[in-house]
């Protein structure tokens, strides 16, 4: 047995004779090289103004507390996030709590709205003119705890995306070996120190990827800081870009402090990734449930007071938007609509159309230009929508003036930002198909790219597709590089929601809003339907 | 599992080691009984096991020995019935000692070693109540009668079936319990290895002295590596006693039919001989027949080796050979008698005989057989 692994082993180390042509690789490099022509673009701007310059411009300029503001943030997210998400998941785990099954739904469920849909709803809500306000005024309440600024950015952050660690720390706990528990047990540890020493160290690898999760979404959230008014990174460059008075290069180099830091937290993440494998448990043994009793009221109360205000203020402020608008929310038109699906759809064609060179290729080949490849494509899921969409102005302005703010240069940060999505699902869908398939069909008589049409082809169409679908409808709810990029007079639906916000109509919000929620919960499903295809 | 009507003079096979002297028995179950909801996994179970012996509870799938198994270490709660451990109760009706109290160590299945800690690490894991000098002796000490020595600081991912078990066995063997137990023990690993475990873990137990309880539903391995073996069937004991004894006298048809390949040989008693479609015999034959019993009908338990088939005509033949069976060092020969039972018999060389051939059946058995009242 071990002389077939080394045997494996030495095999995917020099790539065997079943390695795919030289014209898939030259394919797959050259979507590559295409996808990360932004990350060329920016660095290309910052040594025209020569990194002396921009080396200047940090002491100048705030960006130091810009860069301080957005760790603060990262950090009360990131800690935030962990201490809703982890009790959430070890209570709809490992403990009696009643209603197990409703609360695990409820905990997932803040994924589906948009983290700006969110915060602008909270700032309806909460704000100093907001609903609450409002409703307290007559009270005699003329003041409450202002909303804007670090506390109500990071509560609404916390507040969706703390579903990161809840779902990472419930797998986690799910693929727990509860044998190990009762192994513990017998060996004089009572339950609470074999959680110390058995589960913690076994699941934190989990929570740890959730929390890099949360926190590279803290890190490149450009809504919420915009609404909520904190300056971060994301906001000051998009704020920064449109002004004039800045200094030259100013935004090139929060980009570039916002991408070294981006660059650490996936260091982290692929850190913890390469610990993993050692922590995969093969039995399956669910530990025995932990008894509440008496906690299970707090443990209900934590719970429920989660739900309220994730998903109760969100979609009760939309509904009342709504109900109070009457036929104001008809104002938009239609074309608004119209503009997004079209968008949205050419940027799913583009997108699936480029991911079956790159997947089919890592999926079959071992070897390092494979690997680096499909890494290179998920630059642009690393890189945060507003750098992407300014290293797109810039290399527009720089070397094709007719394509600035036009529709294909937007199509083209769509699939630069998502692309990654179509790439992995095509990936697993080719790895599902036994190679020795395409084997057989050349050994019938068909050509390499015969047995791929008439083969592969039709057996991961499936795969392709749910690519497709999650492109087109990450697309439709994209914020910062539709309102960088959108030609002068395009209006889509998230663009519309942006400028009725400024202009503080909210009912006018209320349908877009609410279809945007209604997409993201349509993403969702089609990630688990493709979990469970390919589970 | 009693003989219904007929009785025989040694219904109950003497225990080999004399009679059980309550100051060495170790563990004790009284009456358990386990149900969940409305399935009866173990059904009034009572047994003792002795000071530094390996009990092994043999059974089908099924058959609650894994429940049993856990009801001793105090992962589950009896319904009915009391444990004791080393004299004291650990469970019955208003008593209940947990898990980590109990001081009874378990090897799991698939081991299960804790894959965040090194293998010194795993050793140590339950010597909570030492000093790390002295914990650190006691974890040298262990990996040496494991035959580990040196292999400490490795992580259980590095380590092969065999030497996962090797860890697993020092593991629960170091804080010294009063008894362990051993889960299916040897079912994780390829069958080369199996073997040369089976010993190995038999002599890891006896130097440490430990007192041991295993479950498994391989008997081979039961026979080979038990002091005593306790079949069990669908929740219930059906024998328990020396694996020779419990081999060569199983008590019960159904012990008959779970060891070996047995056979039954239908036959009716007669005042001097016993008379089978294959020959008469003495009655002698039969192991512990009393007098008396002219006429009944029994069933004689017959194992491969205890018959020969001879190609015969078809005047002489007792039945024909319905299937070949090769086994690697012999044949055994599945022959159909003319009166319907199927018997086999085991033959060191290929004879030449083949499918549908008409045999004579010998009985070259040189011990007396074991018999059931004829069923139906």
């Amino acid at each position: 047995m071990a002389g077939s692994e080394r045997l494996a082993r030495l095999r995917d180390a020099v790539g065997g004779d079943d390695e795919p042509g030289l014209s898939l690789a030259v394919l797959a490099g050259a979507v590559a090289a295409f996808v990360s022509l932004p990350l060329v673009g920016l660095l290309v701007r910052a040594s025209n103004y020569g990194f002396g310059h921009l080396a200047g411009l940090l002491t100048e300029t705030g960006s130091l507390g810009v860069l301080a503001n957005s760790l603060v943030l990262v950090f009360w997210v990131t800690l935030g996030c962990v201490l809703v998400g982890v009790p959430l998941a070890v209570l709809t785990v490992q403990t009696d709590l009643p209603g197990r099954r409703f609360w695990t739904v409820v905990a997932a469920l803040p994924l589906v709205v948009p983290s700006y849909i969110g915060a602008f709803t909270f700032v309806s809500a909460f704000g100093p003119r907001g609903d609450l306000a409002d409703a307290l005024a007559p009270l005699g309440v003329e003041r409450i705890p202002a909303i804007y600024g670090l506390h109500g950015t990071a509560l609404v952050l916390i507040l969706f995306t703390y579903p990161y660690v809840f779902l990472t720390t419930r797998a986690a706990l799910l693929s727990f070996d509860g044998t190990l528990v009762e192994a513990a047990r017998t060996l004089n540890h009572s339950r609470w120190a074999a959680f110390k020493r058995v589960t913690v160290p076994q699941i934190l690898p989990g929570v740890t990827a959730g929390a890099l999760l949360a926190a590279l979404y803290a890190l490149s959230d450009f809504g919420t800081p915009s609404i909520m008014r904190y300056e971060v990174f994301t906001q000051q460059i998009y704020v920064a870009q449109r002004s004039l008075g800045v200094p030259e290069g100013y935004p090139a180099l929060l980009s570039m402090q916002l991408l070294a830091v981006v660059a650490v937290v996936l260091a982290l993440e692929s850190r913890i990734g390469e610990g993993d494998a050692s922590y995969v448990s093969r039995g399956s043994r669910q530990p025995g449930r932990i008894t509440l009793g008496a906690w299970k009221w707090p443990a209900l109360a934590f719970c429920a007071a989660v739900g309220v205000l994730s998903l109760g203020v969100p979609l009760g402020v939309l509904a009342w938007w709504f109900e109070q608008a009457g036929s104001a929310v008809f104002e938009f038109e239609p074309v608004v609509a119209w503009n997004s699906l079209k968008v949205a759809a050419a940027a799913a064609l583009a997108a699936s159309l480029l991911a079956l060179p790159v997947a089919g290729y890592a999926a079959r080949s071992t070897s390092l230009f494979a690997t680096l490849t499909d890494r290179l494509t998920y630059v642009g899921y690393a890189i945060p929508g507003v750098v992407v969409a300014l290293a797109l102005l810039y290399l527009s302005t720089e070397f094709t003036q007719s394509l600035y703010k036009t529709v294909p240069l937007l199509v083209f940060a769509y699939v630069v930002r998502f692309l990654p999505q179509a790439v992995g699902t095509v990936r697993s869908s080719v790895l599902q198909v036994d190679p020795k398939l395409t084997e057989a069909a050349r050994t019938l008589g068909r050509s390499p790219l015969g047995a791929f049409r008439n083969v592969t082809l039709p057996l991961i169409a499936p795969g392709v597709a749910a690519g497709a679908a999650l492109v087109f409808l990450t697309t439709m709810k994209e914020l910062p590089a539709t309102l960088m990029l959108s030609p002068i007079g395009f209006e889509t639906l998230v663009s519309y929601i942006w400028l009725v916000r400024g202009a503080g109509s909210y009912g006018a919000a209320a349908i877009p809003a609410l279809v945007l929620v209604g997409v993201s919960a349509l993403s969702m499903v089609v990630i688990l339907a493709q979990e469970r295809y390919n589970g | 599992m009693a003989d219904s009507e007929l009785t025989t003079d040694a219904t109950v096979e003497p225990d080999t080691d004399g009679p059980t002297d309550a100051a060495d028995t170790v563990l004790e179950l009284d009456g358990v009984t386990k149900r969940y909801g409305t399935e009866t996994a173990v059904s009034d179970l009572t047994l003792s096991v002795r000071d530094g012996e390996l009990l092994t509870l043999l059974g089908p799938s099924g058959c609650g020995k894994t429940t049993t198994l856990r009801m001793l270490a105090g992962l589950e709660r009896p319904s009915e019935g009391v444990i004791s451990l080393a004299d004291e109760e650990v469970a019955g009706p208003s008593t209940f000692v947990e898990a980590e109290s109990r001081g009874v160590g378990i090897v799991f299945q698939d081991f299960a070693l804790f894959p965040h800690l090194s293998v010194r690490e795993n050793v140590a894991f339950g010597l909570t109540d030492r000093d790390d000098d002295a914990a650190d002796e006691r974890v040298d000490d262990l990996l040496d009668l494991v035959d580990m020595p040196g292999m400490g600081d490795r992580s259980p991912d590095q380590l092969s079936g065999g030497q996962q078990q090797r860890v697993a066995l020092a593991r629960s063997l170091a804080p010294e319990p009063d008894i362990l137990l051993l889960d299916e023990p040897f079912s994780n690993l390829d069958v080369r290895l199996r073997v040369e475990m089976r010993e190995e873990v038999r002599r890891i137990l006896k130097e440490a002295g430990v007192t041991a309880v295993s479950v498994t539903h391989d008997q081979e391995e039961a026979l080979s590596i038990s002091d005593r073996v306790a079949v069990l069937d669908d929740g219930q004991i059906e024998q328990v006693g020396d694996p020779e004894a419990v081999f060569e006298h199983p008590e019960s048809r159904f012990v008959a039919s779970f060891l070996g390949q047995a056979g039954f040989l239908s036959a009716r008693v007669g005042t001097g001989t016993v008379d089978t479609s294959i020959g008469s015999y003495d009655r002698s034959l039969l192991q512990g027949l009393a007098d008396g019993y002219a006429g009944a009908m029994v069933d004689v338990l017959v194992r491969p080796d205890d018959l020969r088939a001879v190609p015969a005509t078809e005047a002489d033949a007792d039945g024909t050979i319905v299937r070949r069976q090769y086994t690697g060092p012999s044949f055994i020969y599945h022959v159909e008698l003319d009166n319907g039972d199927v018997v086999r018999c085991l033959h060191n060389h290929a004879e030449d005989m083949t499918v549908g051939a008409p045999v004579a059946v010998d009985l070259v058995a040189d011990h007396s057989l074991s018999w059931y009242p004829k069923q139906g």
